[in-house]
């Protein structure tokens, strides 16, 4: 009982953290392998907010979201816009959007570490136990849980009702016709990253309340987020959250069962096995 | 096919090339035979990198995979097997599991072999301190007697050993295949090219390489644990400097590897901490200002200079 | 017996796309030295057909067999070696490599296989087959667009094809071209391949096929002779609603 909903509670962010990247793969078309150093940064400005002038986490987020959405509009109109204009295939765009990823991710790392040094940090944000089912957690989970539900709802509601919501959902099924019925895709699919970033950033933000973070972690959870993505499926909001929850539940699982050093192993197994199973994603149909 | 005179004039300067950088630990020792050991295992490790993911376009991120299982093959096999058998032993293994890996995600998309590949060497890795925890163990020790010049011809034999086998590959029917499947793979699959198949097969080449390079450097190191063997920025460094030097020719890799190592080396000691900045710039600077590498502006300056003269 | 049974011959072949349905229960043959027209309107399900014989696609139901072989479930190159070989609707050559290489690929891996010299000097005959003599050194980029095409044939006939599939190959040529292209089909023909000819062009259709299948909504809805299948009432009207829409 107790690893189930400690690990729905880690799930619960993980889902906040890879519909970031989700956005950002499914809809602006870019794999973006520099979105862990998002949520790294995202945790670093709660933290020192934190810190510096006791500003609690949750009003922290309206200040990340802003900066973090003009941050990645900039991101993808100055490094990732010209390789989408010159790239004349699919397979170099993705070649070349791998590269600059992986480019910015570690220009961020480097600038972090510059900034903060290499140190692990956390910070004692709600860390009194609750009473929850029987069994005590830490508050500041349950209420980053609660945060991220409350976003990812609210992320939902946009893309399924607003009619810009709408368009981006357009552009990830079938980008050519999209821009036939007047969706302007150069547009959206700027603002599908930026927003992408802003998500991931504010997730990283609530999961600082309770996971020690340091400059360098950032690749491991753009690995985790990858491996949701992939598992939930590309462009799919229902199957990322499922899919999160898993990888939650399986973390967990594996960390107070076997061993704590083995969490990332248990996420690429699952990984490849989906490769191998159900390439398409969990509730992906087959392609022809 | 048989030799014509510029190939045999190609390989007696290749010879020659590989003879006279064999003198170098008889002129110094030290620092810059160090930097020697450096350059010639990025030499086999960006070459044999370049020879799959050139024709292939995939970026392979699993050297670090590769080289951990060639230096934990000399770490855990020293104490039962003569040292030259493990090296071969290596090489089996590395292309075993680059056949592994091959077959499981070379039908997929690029980013997926990305992520793939990333995660193996964290992978493997994972499971050696997880078993090393249970046995209460931390590294391993490789005591044997071969010097800093020895690991230097090894690895400068083996990056003679790749260069053949690029060029070999390079005029056989899968190197035929290769430049077909880089070209459109459709057609290539039309054509009767069982791409998986070619793909996987080129593969095993850097998986073997990296894997004996590993081993090669093991008694370097003296002290073996995982984080050493396995740590993933070798991975990203043989992807820069292959990309820098440019993968369209097979000489291209080693034009990245030499200035690249120096200046790393040079950054590296005197600002430690921005390695990391200086990574991420370098590839920024491949996909935006150099995306042929060297070789692309060396042929391009080549190719104007023949149409001024014209 | 060896006379009567077809080299290709497709069963009750059937392509779904999610709920659309791109091919519907095909049946037809084709014989040894035949040309065979496989026509409609757009949209009808043609290239998916070829595209299914190719192995580009497979189909959701039904077989193809070659030579009384089963290469339904089979891949692409496993289909291009036992000696089906095709055109692409759009020309794709092979950019990086000169007008030779990308015949030498048909040449290297295709039905029958060859190297070094062998393979060099097939690929040159390929191309004066063709009517490109001596211009296999050029780049794919030096090409007229007729000349892409030739070079396109050329890699397929390379590899020696039990069957030829030719998807639109003389589509989008002007009518000097069109005349070089029949002229080069018709000598294919006169060689005694077995060729299935997926075109819009009437006059090519009359004068080069054999034998006509022809396809609407994804279903054959007429098969035989040239003549009469293009009077068949059927199809006209397959036709002309096509063209009012």
């Amino acid at each position: 009982m107790d690893v189930i909903v400690t690990g729905l509670l880690l799930g619960g962010l993980y889902a906040l953290v890879a519909m970031g990247l989700n956005l950002q793969y499914g809809m602006a078309r870019i794999m973006n392998l520099a979105n862990g150093e998002m949520l790294v940064a995202g945790g670093f400005a709660a933290f020192w907010f934190y810190t510096a002038a006791q500003v609690s986490p949750l009003l922290t987020v309206f200040i990340v979201a802003p900066v973090a959405f003009v941050l990645n509009w900039l991101i993808y109109v100055v490094f990732l816009r010209p390789l989408v204009a010159r790239a004349k295939s699919r397979g170099q765009l993705e070649v070349d959007s791998i590269l600059t990823t992986f480019g910015l991710s570690f220009v961020a790392v480097g600038l972090m570490l510059a900034v903060f040094g290499g140190d692990y940090f956390s910070y004692s944000y709600l860390s009194f136990p609750v009473s929850l089912l029987g069994d005590t957690y830490g508050a500041n989970r349950i209420v980053a849980f609660c945060a991220a539900v409350v976003i990812c709802g609210a992320l939902w509601l946009w893309l399924t009702q607003s009619r810009a919501g709408l368009s981006i959902r357009a552009i990830s099924v079938a980008p050519a016709s999209a821009r036939l019925v007047g969706i302007d895709v150069r547009r959206l699919a700027a603002l599908s990253f930026a927003l992408g970033g802003t998500v991931t950033a504010t997730g990283g933000a609530l999961i600082s309340t309770f996971v020690t973070l340091d400059a360098s972690t950032g690749v491991l959870f753009t690995l985790k987020a990858l491996v949701i993505v992939i598992m939930g499926g590309v462009g799919d909001v229902r199957g990322t959250i499922v899919a999160a929850l898993l990888l939650g539940l399986l973390e967990t699982f594996v960390a107070s069962v076997i061993d704590p050093g083995l969490t990332l192993a248990a996420a690429y197994l699952l990984f490849v096995l989906i490769l191998l199973v159900r390439p398409q994603g969990l509730f992906g149909r087959a392609q022809t | 096919m048989r030799l014509t005179n510029r190939d045999w004039n190609a390989l007696g300067l290749s010879a020659l090339l590989i003879a006279v950088v064999c003198c170098l630990p008889f002129l110094t020792q030290g620092y810059w035979l160090s930097i020697g050991v450096t350059i010639a295992m990025y030499a086999v490790l960006a070459t044999s990198w370049a020879l799959f993911s050139g024709p292939t376009h995939y970026i392979s991120l699993a050297t670090a995979a590769f080289f951990g299982v060639g230096t934990y093959t000399v770490g855990y096999g020293i104490e039962v097997l003569p040292y030259w058998t493990l090296l071969p032993i290596a090489g089996v293994l590395g292309a075993v599991l680059a056949a592994l890996a091959g077959l499981a995600t070379l039908r997929l998309s690029g980013v997926y072999f990305v992520i793939f590949t990333l995660g193996l060497a964290e992978f493997i890795r994972q499971i050696i301190t997880w078993v090393q925890n249970l046995t209460g163990q931390r590294g391993i020790y490789v005591l044997t007697s071969i010097t800093e010049s020895h690991i230097y011809w090894q690895l400068v034999g083996l990056a003679a050993l790749v260069f053949l086998t690029g060029w070999l590959i390079g005029r056989s029917r899968l190197g035929f295949a290769l430049r077909i499947i880089g070209d459109d793979e459709e057609v290539a699959r039309h054509s009767g090219i069982h791409t998986a198949r070619a793909k996987v097969l080129l593969f095993m080449v850097p998986g073997a390489a990296a894997a004996i390079a590993g081993a090669i450097l093991a008694p370097r190191y003296v002290y073996i644990e995982p984080m050493l063997a396995f740590t993933p920025m070798l991975s990203f460094q043989v992807v820069i400097m292959a990309l820098l030097g440019g993968t369209g020719r097979l000489w291209g890799p080693l034009v990245g590897v030499i200035p690249f190592t120096i200046i790393w080396e040079a950054i590296s000691a005197s600002f430690p901490n921005q390695t990391t900045l200086l990574l991420g710039v370098s590839f920024l600077v491949i996909v935006y200002l150099l995306p042929r590498g060297f070789v692309g502006l060396i042929e391009d300056t080549r190719h104007r200079g023949r149409e001024a003269q014209a | 017996m060896r006379a009567q049974s077809p080299v290709l011959a497709l069963r009750g072949v059937t392509k779904r796309f999610g709920g659309l349905v791109a091919v519907n229960a095909m049946d037809f043959d084709v014989a040894e030295h035949e040309v065979l027209g496989l026509i409609g309107p757009n949209g009808s399900g043609k290239s998916t057909t070829l595209n299914l014989i190719s192995g580009a696609l497979h189909p959701t139901a039904g077989t193809i067999s070659l030579r009384g072989t089963p290469i339904t479930e089979l891949p692409a190159q496993d289909i291009a070696r036992r000696g089906i070989s095709r055109t692409f609707q759009l020309v794709r050559l092979l950019p990086s490599m000169t007008v030779a290489e990308n015949v030498m690929a048909g040449a290297v891996f295709g039905h029958r296989r060859r190297w070094g010299g062998e393979a060099t000097a097939h690929a040159e005959a390929m191309l004066e087959r063709v009517g490109l003599a001596r211009r296999g050194h050029l780049r794919v980029g030096q090409l007229t667009y007729i000349d892409t095409k030739r070079v396109e044939l050329a890699r397929v006939l390379a590899s020696d094809p039990k069957v030829l599939l030719l998807d639109e190959w003389l589509a989008g040529l002007n009518p000097t071209e069109l005349e070089e292209g029949i002229a080069l089909i018709r000598s294919l023909r006169d060689e005694g391949r077995t060729v299935i000819l997926v075109e819009h062009v009437m006059d090519a259709i009359r004068s080069l096929c054999d034998r006509c299948v022809v396809m609407a909504s994804g279903t054959k809805i007429a098969e035989g002779g040239v003549s009469d299948v293009l009077s068949d009432p059927e199809v006209i009207r397959a036709y002309l609603g096509d063209e009012d829409a």
